[in-house]
Parts: C-alpha cells; structure tokens; sequence
C-alpha cells in the first residue's frame, strides 16, 4: 500500500485534536520543558559558593583574622559562627547547619612567628563530597597567600601553615554514602507517588468510584483505606533499599535504625498523601501519571540529591524546603553516616509532620464525597 | 394512589456549565410499584437518578426519597438506597464473590447476606468467576445481587440492561417484578419500549424536562395519536409520498406494512386512500408516542 498524504494528515488532525483536548496533557509538554529549563538553568550549580562555616579560634589574633578574611575572599566560604566553641562547631556541622568548621590552634599566631608550621585543622561535611571539593581545593594557596602579605615574607604553600582536611563522616569522599541513603527517598518518591496516585484514579478512570461513593462509606474510610497498602510497599521497599546499601554498597549506617524507620515513615505519609492529592486533580491514570512526573522533577533536582542544596539560589532554596524529600535527604543521610539523634533532626521531622498535616487536610478537603 | 410516595420530589434542577441538564422535574412514586424512566440520550434521566439517590445535589427543588429530605439527607438515603450504575462499575479483576464480600463489607452486612445474595441470583455455581471475564447478563445480575444485598426498600436502576441479550432481560425483569410484588419499590431508566410497558407507571423526559407521566394506556390516549397500518409492495415510494400528506405525522414501515401516524383519524384516512390504498384500524404504540414527544420537545427547546 502506498502511503497517503490524505491519510496522514488524517491522523495529524485527530492527534492534534487530542492533544487539545487533554488539557493536562498539554499543560505538561508546554510546563515541563520551562520548568527543566530554569531549574537546570538556573538553579543548578555543580560548585557550590558562601557555604555556611564555623570558626573555632580561642585568640582571634591579626593572623586568624587573615585567615578567614581570605577564604572569605574565596567566595567559598562564608563564616556564619565566627566565634564558635569546638563543642559548638560539633553540633553544627553534625546538624547541618555549617559545611565547615575551621579550627585555628591558640598557638597559632606564635608558632607562626617562630617560623614553625602551624597546623589549621579544616572539617568537612563530606556526607556530599562533591559540595565540598571546589572549597577544600583552594586551601593550599589561599592561606599562603593571605600569610605572606601579612607576614611580609613569602609563604608557599610548602612552608606555610600545615593545613589538615578531615572530611567528615564520609573519609574516603564516596559518592554512594551520598547517593545511597539519597536514593532512597528518590525511589520511594517516584513509587509511592506515583502509585497511590494511579490507584485512585483508576477508580474514577473505570466508574467504580461512582458505585463506591453510592454506598455508605466515609471519605475518610476510603482514603486511610486505600493509602494504608502502599505505606506498607513503602515499608518493603525501604528494607530492601536500606538492606542493598549495607551490602553491595557497604554505606555505613552509624545511627539508630529507629529514628530513620520512624522518619521514613513519616516521609512515606506525605508521599501518599501527595498521591492521594493528584488522584483527586487527576481525571486519568495517565494525567496521574504526568503530575506525578511533574512533581518528581524538583524532587531530584532541588532537593539536593543530583546537586549541592547550597549551591542553588535562595528562590530555588525555598522551592526545595517544601519538598518532602529534601527534609527526608537530611534526615537520611543525618542518621545513617553522622549519627544523628532525635534532637538533631528535630527540624526534620517537624518539617515532614507540617507537610504530612497540610497534604491531609487539603486531601480530606479534596475528596469528592458526590458527584458534583 | 393509597400506597405512601416512596419517592417524591419536585422542581428538580441542575445545571452543569451553563447548560441546564435537568429542569424542574418532578416525580412521585408509590411504595411496590414499577416506575419507568424514559427519555432519549442525554434527556437528564442519569442526572435526575443521581440526584434521587443522594450522589449529586440538586441546584434547585425539594422533596424526600424514603421519607428523608434529598438535599439534608443525601448520606442516609444512599445508604437505604440501591442504586444499580449505567456502567458496570464493579471489580473486573475481583471474582463474583469478592465483589460482593467487598459491598457486604462496606454495608457491615454478616457474611450470611453474600452466601444468600448468590444463591437468591443463581450466582454461586460461578461465585469464583472474576468480574471481568463475565457476559453482559452476568455482569448485570452480579450489579443486581450487589445493589440488592442491603435489602433497599427503594431500588434505583440506571439502564440496567444496555447490552443484555433478550433471555438475559426477561430474566432480569421476572427478577424485578418478583422484588417489587414483595414490596420494594423501583426506578428504571430504560430505552426499550417492552421494557417501559413491564412498568406500573411511566414517566417521559427530554431535554431535562417532564414531558409526560402516567400508565401506558394513559400516555398513549394521552398523546391523541391515531394509528392505522396500509399493506403495500412498495414501502418505500408509499411512505415518501405518504409523509408529504396533510394530516400524516409519522409514516414507519414494517416488512411489507406502513404504520402511518396522525392526529385526526379523517384526515389520515382521506390521505391513504387519496394514494388509492386501504387504511386498516391499528393500535398506536408507546414507541409512535415517544417518537412524536421527542420530536416535539425538539421544537420547544428551539
């Protein structure tokens, strides 16, 4: 049969026609390319800059004083407890809150005179290595360069102060340590969502949900009914995410098992109530689908899985707090390699707990109890 | 009528976008009787039945289904209710069996009500059987046995049997006549006009609007159409002269014969015989009626 001109555009028309008519459709092929455009665009920065730090430096002499001044120079750094006790520091790199911590040894001004090699010990948050690695370079040659103005003689690298770099929690640098425990909210994000989201439609999509609000059951009976089997897939899949990142990627996990269940948990919650909460936009399974999709995107790319959460602009900072995933990321990777405890990660859930509240509200809100 | 009004409502309205889908429509149905909803596609019987049984709120109108107030009440008359869908809308991918234990679950009902409801229906040799692999007639009898299991005192039935074949139906309707001479009380929204002559009383609906209620016999004197039949051999050229004829309404053939329609007797007499052809005496049946009711509420809506 020789191909048609006539029947083509047959086709065409008709596709075109659909494509109108499906409006979320629609919405996403033209929603989605902007969105993929800005986020990647703009938002996404592979070399971090103003990561927050803390200085310990019991005497905060004219060298320290250099000191910090050049690596704030850098654009790298950005000392946001200048003035932090070493217990101090602890907790703030333990919590999140600084990517470094500078300690500068009391002694340090002296030794310098002397002509000695000071040591000036440099933490790391290396639980995202690569967030770390543009500041750590610059170390070297920053602080011989601020020393020798300061000094008036030349200072190399070589002969300057002896620079220690710990990276924390993560020694060898991995990635895995950062993007095991990370992909566990990445696939139970992209499943539970997805599914919940599907199952509800689905009802609507075949016209059973018209026989099931015909009968007497509460809006309520049906969501905690049919939400409860996926936290419970949720369940299964974290063990086997948590079980393969013991043993084929040897991630340590040096915090309570508890908290990271009872985080995940609670994680797992949003999730499907997020699902829940498309299935009641959604007409089709597969306009389910593509919002799901459609939520997914950020979930990746601002949550500080892909890329460095301080690395992005403060919109798409925000943007990323009301991400589920990007508490659970903290969460996650709080408690597996830093030890978190449950006052740690406080900020975590009680994000996680506002979001769960607020998804169940507007769910139960949502809930189409008639037709109308 | 001495049997309390199972159902009664007025000036039921709903408007969906700005098109008014149903328009202050009112109904009465007496306990035990057999009530026919008729109307063609799109006419608002399926909105009114939703509206009847608690699944949409009417924008306008009043009125009580089983005693309780369609509007305040709309939880509990689903409840008391039995509301067979237009389209199967069970579990295809659940077994006879577990459609029903889901529904009995969800009415509280004691597991007894399945394995009576499957026997009542003739259902347990295939209770096993999944809900998608079923004929039309099985399915329909499956929504049946699920709508029933509560023991309604009132059953709501959308088109219930669209796509039956014909034993499937009269089985079906032998299975409602048997409920209503119980005491049960029956809605049905149909297309076919056998079907509408098995009910007590029949109500018309077009265009979202009460046309015509009452018992057959009622709506067909009601309509003041004569009927009378002319053999020919040539149908087809009798009845495109024939509909061009003063006094002629509508002209059907049927195999060999034309039912020729019309309101004044003499006129259509004259005009079948002004085409030198014999006009015999026959009934008007519900069908002329509703052909005609159609075509003029398609006037009125212009």
């Amino acid at each position: 049969m020789i191909a048609s001109l006539a029947r083509i555009l047959a086709i065409l028309r008709k596709e075109f026609i659909q494509m109108r008519r499906d409006r979320v459709t629609f919405a996403m092929m033209l929603v989605v390319p902007v969105m993929q455009l800005l986020l990647f665009g703009y938002a996404i920065n592979t070399d971090p800059k103003h990561l927050p730090a803390a200085l310990v430096a019991p005497t905060q002499d004219r060298f320290t004083r250099a000191m910090t001044a050049a690596l704030e120079n850098t654009g790298y750094y950005d000392f946001t407890h200048p003035d932090a006790t070493a217990a101090q520091a602890e907790r703030l790199i333990a919590t999140g809150k600084v990517a470094f911590v500078v300690t500068v040894p009391s002694d340090f001004g002296a030794r310098l005179l002397r002509g000695d090699r000071p040591q000036i010990l440099i933490e790391a948050d290396a639980t995202d290595p690569a967030a770390a690695s543009g500041a750590i370079s610059t170390l070297g040659t920053v602080s011989a360069q601020a020393l020798t103005r300061e000094l008036g003689v030349t200072v190399t690298p070589a002969s300057g102060p002896e620079i220690v770099v710990h990276r924390r929690y993560n020694p060898e640098g991995l990635t895995q340590y950062n993007v095991v425990p990370g992909l566990l909210g990445i696939i139970l994000q992209m499943t539970m969502v997805m599914m919940t989201s599907m199952a509800l439609t689905r009802e609507i999509e075949r016209g059973t949900m018209e026989n099931l609000l015909s009968m007497p059951v509460h809006a309520a009976e049906i969501m905690v009914g049919k939400i409860t089997p996926f936290i419970g897939v949720g369940a299964v899949q974290m063990l086997v995410i948590l079980g393969a990142a013991a043993v084929l990627f040897d991630v340590p996990f040096v915090g309570s098992v508890g908290l990271l269940l009872s985080g995940v948990l609670l994680f797992v919650l949003a999730l499907v109530l997020l699902g829940y909460l498309i299935s009641s936009v959604a007409r089709t399974q597969m306009q389910a689908m593509q919002l799901s999709i459609f939520v997914f995107l950020p979930s990746i790319l601002l949550s500080g899985f892909m890329f460095p959460f301080r690395g992005m602009p403060g919109w798409a900072q925000t943007l990323g707090e009301i991400l589920p995933v990007t508490h659970l990321l903290r969460l996650v990777r709080g408690v597996m390699l830093k030890g978190a405890t449950p006052v740690d990660v406080a900020g975590q859930f009680g994000a996680l707990a506002i979001i769960v509240v607020l998804l169940a509200s507007v769910a139960v809100f949502r809930f189409r109890k008639t037709l109308d | 009528m001495t049997a309390p009004l199972v159902i009664d409502v007025q000036g039921l309205t709903k408007t969906f976008g700005k098109r008014k889908v149903v328009d202050t429509v009112s109904l009465r149905v007496a306990e035990g009787e057999i009530s026919g909803f008729l109307g063609p596609n799109g006419s608002g019987k399926t909105t009114c039945i939703r509206m009847i049984c608690g699944l949409l709120t009417p924008d306008a109108g009043s009125g009580t289904v089983l005693g309780l107030d369609v509007r305040r009440d709309q939880r509990e008359i689903r409840r008391q209710v039995g509301y067979m869908t237009q389209r199967f809308s069970f579990y295809e991918d659940l077994s006879i069996e577990q459609n029903l234990q889901f529904v009995a679950g969800l009415y509280q009902l004691p597991k007894q009500a399945v394995r009576d409801t499957l026997e009542d229906l003739g259902l347990t040799s295939r209770r096993a059987q999944l809900a998608g692999s079923l004929s039309g007639g099985w399915k329909q009898r499956l929504a049946l046995a699920a709508c029933i299991m509560h023991r309604p005192r009132l059953l709501l039935l959308d088109e219930p049997t669209a796509g039956v074949d014909p034993k499937a139906r009269r089985q079906f309707w032998d299975e409602i006549h048997a409920r209503a001479a119980t005491g049960i009380t029956v809605l049905v929204s149909t297309h076919y006009m056998d079907e509408a002559e098995r009910c007590h009383r029949i109500s018309y609906i077009a265009y979202g609007r009460m046309v015509t209620t009452g018992t057959v016999p009622q709506v067909i004197a009601g309509s003041g159409l004569v009927t009378m039949t002319v053999d020919t051999d040539q149908p087809g050229a009798l009845a495109a002269r024939l509909r061009q004829a003063p006094g002629v309404e509508q002209v059907e053939p049927f195999g060999t014969a034309l039912h020729v329609t019309g309101t004044d007797a003499a006129a259509l007499e004259a005009a079948i015989r002004a085409e030198g052809a014999v006009p015999r005496k026959a009934e008007t049946s519900l069908e002329d009626v509703f052909i005609r009711l159609m075509g003029q509420s398609a006037d009125n809506m212009k």
